[in-house]
């Protein structure tokens, strides 16, 4: 058990359990907040009440999300810190502005407008309203652009020289814009949208399925449709581009994710649809495969060569058991919700979209596979980028902080027990909420009037001075 | 040289604004033993529910441009203070997130308790930290080179003690500026004590800190800063005195502001003791910058950013402006 005793391991679960759980909040908060946008512009162009009943629902579902996300975000920051301040001694110079400039955006933007988002209906005008609905969801965008240039700059560092072992700037253009950068941000963006959209296609089945606030369901689980129509293709085909980036970039990743350990000399590389690869023995215990597969996946071609995990030394080969499985669970939600989507196609012609009992118990049953396919996703790049910290430049344990492992477990075991306080609680709230369901009597404010003159419009002419 | 003493001053900036606007906050928690009533603690939280969220991000802010502009104190800082460090993130998720979740209870009680508790966890491991950098910290080759428990002797023990009064103030005097009847009248049967007691601490720790840390007495009585270093107890001084008269004449914003003036006082003061030491005893902040192209780049995202969020925070408080009252929830 001497494992848990070490600084090293301790710190490097603990940050993966940070990742992991704020992972799941910003996920919805990215997509939720431009769900709302859009909610938003069609109640401002149509004044249909049902569109401002949506917005509340659905808002106050993206604060109580964004409020976990943020304080769990806090955490990570401050491990940069705590426990790998090496690596923030070493890689400040590039690295620390990126951070800087997604909590500078990110924070400000999102906190600051959310309280009007929220609390200001009867108190600024609707353009200022609907502005603070789109800064938000500007801010959570940006957010995502900052720390995946982070963390692509981890993966694929350029834009920098070396001195004295630190890292100096030569172009924070070139810093920012990395190779990895601009398929891992669009990736990961999509990714939140389609989790998004699919949570809310999936609350909306089940008010339908229990004919309760059907009117308001089929139109929030309608627009959420139209959008992962668009959205569920999009996603397969950036994983694709994604696939064939790591290749490039960082081929011991890519060996171990597709289980792949002989470099193909002759013919195609395989690909593997199952195995159970072992790290000790350089080979698969079981497998099952597709000849060629892994070449035209990845080159185009039958016979294009594939690097194996074999021309990599020991010591800088990630695990493969972990990368092969988690990338499979990610790749194959993504087909899923492609079926899906392709299965509301044929209905939607039919017909009987909003009818069908089938299709919406799917919906509901695959609501939290976006979730799941961010965080294997994440699993994925995050454990093949292993044994480095800064791809082929920095290795994780010369990142560690000097604590001594009593911190480290004290503190771990703190975060443990306040992860599943908070995550607890927040399902517990969430749920309750679904339970009350939307506010669909509540007074609807009336458009073009300054604070301090309300007066209550009656629901059935709502803005009829807008 | 300009570039890291115009980072110094953002940076110093930012922090004086969180442990202000935060402060309120948290000591509107720390009141809350005091406020039983639910109506009360309503109003409360419901003062402070549009801006909380806004203030604590002047920490995040902080955090990431001392990461920025001085990597070598936020990494030796992070390993020294480990420990309180870690404390006051979970005293201060636990505070945000009971926080949200107790708007949405039905029975408030076991969050109210863990929205109290975690706040005290906060304040105390703040003034921990504190306490902690002005007891010097070793380094060696740019990392600690410490022990965990190096923050911990009974003079960091006293400052973390002193701020919960400092901030049973300022959330009194928040709630005198920003509630009426019952609610105001809590505010003004707490601010007395709590701005007499952090009196009592202040002298204390001014007194206290040159022996605890010689370094500090050498900064204090040596030109130039014998020349001016004892404006701030003045300034201290003279903000009590307005305040104790501003709440015997029940004036209404004049306490809260008065209360600011005593922590900017403390403050202004503690920079001074520890400057040109970003961290005592040895690191400066021109050793601990980062280089001029990073330093550089970062300024912009605050030159653009921080005159639009303070002018955004003082339009939300335009916004939000007036008197707190039960059944008039904002919309």
């Amino acid at each position: 058990m001497d494992i848990l005793t070490e600084p090293l391991f301790l710190s490097r679960l603990q940050f993966a359990l940070t990742i992991m759980f704020h992972m799941l909040f910003p996920t919805l908060t990215i997509g939720l907040g431009f769900y709302l946008v859009v909610v938003e512009a069609f109640w401002l162009a149509t004044k249909e009440e049902i569109y401002y009943r949506m917005y509340r629902f659905w808002a106050r579902i993206f604060a109580i999300n964004f409020g976990v996300g943020v304080v769990s975000g806090i955490v990570m920051e401050f491990q940069f810190g705590t426990n790998w301040s090496r690596f923030a001694t070493i890689t400040a110079n590039v690295f620390s502005p990126l951070l800087y400039y997604e909590v500078m955006v990110a924070f400000f933007l999102e906190a600051g407008f959310l309280s009007i988002m929220l609390f200001g209906w009867k108190r600024v005008r609707p353009g200022v309203h609907f502005l603070a609905t789109c800064m938000v969801s500007a801010g959570s965008i940006l957010s995502a652009f900052w720390i995946l240039a982070g963390n692509s700059w981890m993966q694929t560092p350029s834009g920098f020289t070396m001195s004295n072992g630190k890292f100096m700037v030569t172009n924070f253009w070139e810093a920012i814009f990395n190779p990895s950068f601009p398929i891992t941000f669009s990736h990961m963006l999509i990714a939140s949208f389609e989790t998004s959209v699919f949570a809310v296609a999936g609350i909306s089945a089940f008010f339908l399925l229990r004919g309760s606030y059907v009117p308001f369901s089929r139109r929030s689980m309608g627009m959420a449709l139209i959008m992962a129509a668009l959205f569920a293709p999009l996603q397969v085909f950036l994983g694709d581009v994604n696939g064939r980036a790591v290749a490039s970039s960082q081929p011991a990743k890519l060996a171990a994710i597709e289980a792949h350990w002989e470099t193909n000399i002759r013919g195609g590389a395989p690909l593997h649809l199952f195995a159970i690869p072992d790290m000790e023995r350089e080979t698969n215990f079981a497998q099952i495969s597709v000849p060629d597969g892994l070449s035209m996946l990845i080159t185009h071609t039958l016979e294009g060569r594939v690097q194996g995990l074999k021309e990599f030394p020991r010591g800088d080969r990630p695990n493969s058991l972990v990368l092969f499985w988690n990338f499979r669970v990610m790749a194959g939600i993504g087909f899923v919700f492609l079926f899906v989507m392709v299965w509301a196609g044929i209905l939607r012609l039919r017909g009987n979209l909003f009818e069908n009992r089938l299709f919406l118990r799917a919906l509901i049953f695959i609501q939290p596979l976006g979730w799941l396919a961010t965080e294997t996703g994440w699993v994925t790049t995050e454990v093949g980028r292993q044994p480095w910290l800064v791809y082929n430049l920095v290795r994780t344990p010369d990142g560690l902080s000097p604590i001594p492992a009593a911190s480290a477990i004290w503190s771990l075991a703190l975060f443990i027990v306040i992860f599943i306080v908070v995550g607890s609680s927040y399902f517990y709230y969430i749920f309750t909420m679904l339970k009350g369901g939307p506010d669909l009597t509540g007074p609807i404010p009336h458009v073009e009037r300054p604070a301090g003159m309300r007066s209550f419009g009656s629901s059935s002419s709502p803005g009829e001075e807008g | 040289m300009v570039l890291i003493h115009l980072w110094a001053g953002i940076i110093g900036l930012a922090m004086i604004l969180y442990i202000i606007l935060d402060g309120i906050s948290l000591g509107m928690a720390l009141l809350f033993p005091l406020a039983a009533d639910p109506k009360k603690r309503a109003i409360m939280t419901e003062s402070i529910a549009p801006v909380w969220d806004t203030n604590q991000t002047w920490l995040v802010f902080g955090a990431a441009a001392i990461f920025a502009a001085f990597p070598s104190v936020y990494a030796i800082l992070s390993s020294a203070l480990y420990i309180p460090l870690m404390a006051f993130v979970m005293g201060l998720i636990f505070r945000g997130v009971t926080f949200e979740f107790r708007t949405n209870a039905k029975k408030k009680g076991a969050w109210d308790r863990a929205f109290f508790f975690g706040s005290l966890v906060a304040v105390l491991s703040q003034g921990f930290m504190l306490g902690g950098i002005l007891s010097g910290i070793s380094i060696s080759q740019d990392v600690f080179s410490g022990g965990a428990m190096d923050w911990l002797n009974t003079f960091s023990l006293l400052v973390g003690f002193s701020l919960i009064p400092g901030y049973v103030m300022l959330a009194s005097c928040y709630l005198i500026l920003k509630t009426e009847g019952e609610v105001q009248e809590l505010g003004y049967r707490y601010a007395l004590p709590s701005t007499l007691l952090v009196l009592f601490f202040m002298a204390v720790v001014t007194v206290w800190t040159p022996y605890h840390y010689p370094l500090v007495w050498q900064h204090w009585f040596s030109a130039p800063r014998i020349h001016f270093v004892w404006s701030f107890p003045l300034l201290g001084l003279i903000s009590a005195y307005l305040l104790l008269k501003a709440l015997h004449e029940r004036r209404e914003p004049a306490p809260l502001l008065c209360a600011f003036g005593l922590f900017l006082s403390g403050y202004l003061g503690l920079i001074t003791s520890l400057y040109p030491y970003a961290i005592p005893p040895t690191l400066t902040f021109t050793e601990a910058a980062a280089q001029p192209e990073t330093l550089r780049f970062t300024l912009w995202g605050a030159a653009i950013v921080l005159p639009v969020v303070i002018g955004y925070v003082v339009y939300s408080y335009a916004v939000f402006r007036g008197k707190v009252g039960a059944g008039r929830s904002y919309e």
